[in-house]
């Protein structure tokens, strides 16, 4: 069986998959079948692949696969200028690529000392919740998909498609984005943006409505997430998870609270919690955050309207070269706690460029939280991870 | 209405060919063969129609159009998907077992297509008027699991097989509360042949005599044909494709043949049994065509609800499917039971 050719399974899956292939009627073998789901499956999100151990439906033990999508992004930043390893962090997690920038930019900012002008700051703020609240849509259009419901799924993507056309009005890209500059923005708000954005903000608390109306109030929806998938709060916090998947586990962390950076500490939002840490609650959480970015985003425009125009951008000079030293930097992004460490050693490029992926961290959990449910579960709890490939493997 | 009772188009085809010089045993043959094929038509047409009504319906509560180009208002799309489907190649698995994997379609649209035989389209439409009509529907609709469970066997691909099994487990579990159900219906009607259960509704519908009895044969219903929220057999995000996973060309074409022909039978029957099937004024233009009309428009619209399940809810979990039968809709099929019984003595007492 090829799936024992291609990779070493765990040391105790081992002998117990050799019965299984040698005829499985010996003495003490097991009633167990090796599924491989991935790389290529509907629900995998991309390209991840489980090798799956069943009994019957129930899942015995998972082992994850990953680095299908490895691109070596942290290598081939060393031979970039530091300006030029923008877009590819756009291609980590690219559902969130604002975010990613930020995290990239305010890494190098840092290193180099340099102030950001207020105005490009708030547009950062902007940006990234209206990225996060993009991201979460994205999130609850696939968990519903995962679960067999299709409607959910393009009712998030209206919304969605609104978003990215507000990008697309910023920087003319919707999907990699590479909005964000060292020190600045890379353009300053188009007119019409505002009004735009405005009206998005003004609907989307009746299209949140919308999703608990067709999805968090159904019924089968409830019976299929609540109480699946649970993961202590001492084991989440074992395995160093972050985001919303740490939240629902009851731990009170969020970069944009517990290390505010950019503007976070000026404006007035809540860390919705979990209480039961199972499926359920990871998916809710993702919710409640949209409602919480979409006030952050009404503050930040009020301020932006209030300071006026200005410069989006700093001083910084064409070929930068920042002394030698190392920044880390992290913010919270969509997935988690999403952190960049660069290293200069006062070159025109970094000398090592390093991405906390929060994706990545999150996933290995996974064998923990799915053992013992069944297949259909397995896709629930996989899905409530929410991991985007890009990241994990970068 | 009344005066159609009892005249099958059996007798009247086959009379009309004696009549012609034709022999018994020849008129006979002719007639079944005949139907048989006039069946494929309307199988084919209706069929045609539900995959246009399900993208339409879809569509429209998902934000979308579905189908508008193709045609006019995109009425030739699923014909243009038809002949595509029709000119792929036909891939058979190195390693699958060729005769149950080749077999199986044909088992699960056969099965599905003697369901058509006695379902009443109208007070003479009505193939073979068996006395034991809802037995044969029953049985028959139960074949479908062997058809699946030979596709998810036959070819030797994980994912079908369980696929394959779920599907097996949740037919024959469903077939106890469905049959349970169908039994307050045939009491009441002091009939198993389908004609009969829809001439016995003359005065009122058995939807107001026994709503519990159609809610469950709904469910059932559901279940039997795979819908969603029982689309477990081929769910699409865990099992890829489930048991149809390695069906490709003309043999996934009879699958999905199968699946709507299959939605729209239990659809009908559900309008035969507890919607007065046929019954409906009959205006005199035509006079002859309203009871078909009838009929097709309540069918259409127990599938409309269907469709709208689907387009709405998601799918349950095996465990969960399980324990609604078993726990749930076993005893409130047996409680429908003792209703019925109950009915059968009210109605006795006032005579009617």
């Amino acid at each position: 069986m090829s799936t024992r050719e291609s990779l070493s399974l765990e040391p105790e899956l081992e002998p117990r998959l050799k019965l299984v292939e040698a005829g499985s009627h010996a003495e003490g073998a097991p009633r167990t079948m090796i599924l491989n789901m991935g790389p290529q499956h509907p629900s995998m999100h991309g390209v991840f692949r489980a090798v799956v151990e069943l009994d019957g439906e129930t899942i015995v033990n998972v082992r994850p696969v990953v680095g299908y999508l490895h691109r070596g992004v942290e290598k081939l930043a060393e031979a970039r200028t530091w300006a030029q390893v923008i877009p590819y962090t756009d291609r980590l997690d690219y559902i969130s690529a604002m975010n990613n920038n930020q995290a990239y930019v305010m890494a190098v900012e840092k290193l180099a000392g340099i102030e950001v002008p207020e105005r490009a700051e708030l547009i950062r703020v902007i940006m990234a919740e209206l990225n996060r609240i993009q991201s979460h849509l994205m999130f609850v259009g696939s968990f519903g998909l995962d679960l067999g419901a299709y409607t959910p799924f393009l009712y998030c993507f209206r919304e969605r498609e609104a978003i990215y056309d507000l990008f697309e009005m910023a920087c003319g890209a919707r999907l990699t984005t590479s909005y964000l500059r060292i020190g600045g923005v890379a353009r300053d708000l188009p007119e019409g943006f505002l009004p735009k954005l405005k009206e998005l903000l003004k609907a989307m608390p009746d299209h949140i409505q919308e999703y608990n109306n067709v999805l968090t109030g159904n019924e089968i929806f409830q019976a299929r997430t609540k109480g699946v998938g649970y993961l202590s709060r001492e084991t989440a916090l074992a395995y160093s998870i972050t985001g919303p998947m740490l939240r629902a586990a009851g731990v009170n962390y969020d970069v944009r609270k517990a290390d505010p950076y950019s503007l976070y500490s000026r404006f007035d939002f809540e860390v919705p919690l979990g209480q039961n840490s199972d499926s359920f609650d990871r998916y809710y959480l993702r919710i409640l955050e949209m409602q919480q970015s979409v006030r952050i985003v009404e503050q930040a425009v009020k301020a932006l309207e209030e300071l006026g125009p200005g410069p989006i951008q700093a001083k910084v000079s064409r070929l930068l070269k920042p002394p030698a030293g190392e920044a880390y930097a992290h913010i919270e992004s969509p997935k988690g706690d999403l952190g960049c460490y660069v290293v200069s050693d006062g070159g025109t490029k970094p000398y090592r460029f390093r991405w906390r992926p929060p994706s990545f961290i999150n996933l290995q959990a996974l064998p923990e939280m799915v053992r013992g449910w069944k297949i259909a579960d397995f896709i629930a709890i996989f899905a409530g991870v929410d991991i985007v490939l890009g990241e994990v493997d970068r | 209405m009344g005066a159609h009772q009892g005249l099958g188009a059996y007798q009247a085809i086959v009379g009309w060919m004696t009549g012609l010089g034709v022999p018994d045993w020849l008129a006979g043959i002719l007639y079944r063969v005949g139907a048989g094929l006039l069946m494929m038509v309307f199988i084919s047409v209706v069929v045609l129609w539900l995959i246009y009504m399900l993208r339409k319906e879809m569509g429209h509560m998902q934000l979308r159009m579905g189908p508008n180009v193709t045609g006019p208002l995109g009425l030739f799309q699923t014909v243009a998907d038809a002949i595509k489907i029709l000119t792929k190649e036909d891939i058979i698995p190195a390693a699958a077992d060729r005769p149950i994997f080749m077999l199986a379609p044909f088992v699960v649209f056969f099965s599905t297509g003697m369901l058509y035989m006695v379902l009443p389209l109208a007070p003479t439409w009505i193939i073979n008027n068996v006395n034991v009509g809802l037995l044969f529907f029953v049985a028959f609709g139960s074949l479908t699991a062997f058809g699946i469970m030979m596709a998810g066997w036959g070819s030797n691909n994980k994912y079908s097989l369980v696929g394959g099994m779920r599907s097996v487990a949740q037919i024959v579990s469903y077939e106890v509360p469905m049959v349970l159900s169908l039994l307050g219906v045939a009491m009441l009607a002091g009939t198993l042949s389908t004609g009969g259960i829809v001439g016995a509704q003359r005065h009122v519908w058995f939807i107001l005599l026994q709503p519990l009895g159609f809610l469950i044969y709904f469910l059932c219903g559901l279940a039997e044909t795979n819908q969603t929220p029982f689309d477990l057999p081929e769910g699409e995000s865990e099992l890829v494709s489930g048991f149809n996973t390695e069906y490709s060309g003309m043999r996934f074409a009879l699958f999905y043949l199968a699946e709507f022909a299959n939605s729209f039978a239990i659809s009908a029957m559900i309008t035969t049994l507890f919607l007065g099937g046929w019954h409906g004024p009959v205006l005199p233009f035509l006079p002859w065509l309203w009871p078909f009309i009838w009929f097709m428009v309540k069918t259409l619209l127990v599938v409309f609800v269907m469709y709208w399940i689907r387009s709405t809810w998601l799918r349950l979990r095996i465990d969960q499917v399980m324990s609604l039968t078993w726990k749930v809709l076993v005893p409130l099929a047996l409680l429908n039971v003792f209703i019925s019984v109950g009915e059968m003595a009210i109605v006795r007492v006032i005579g009617g």
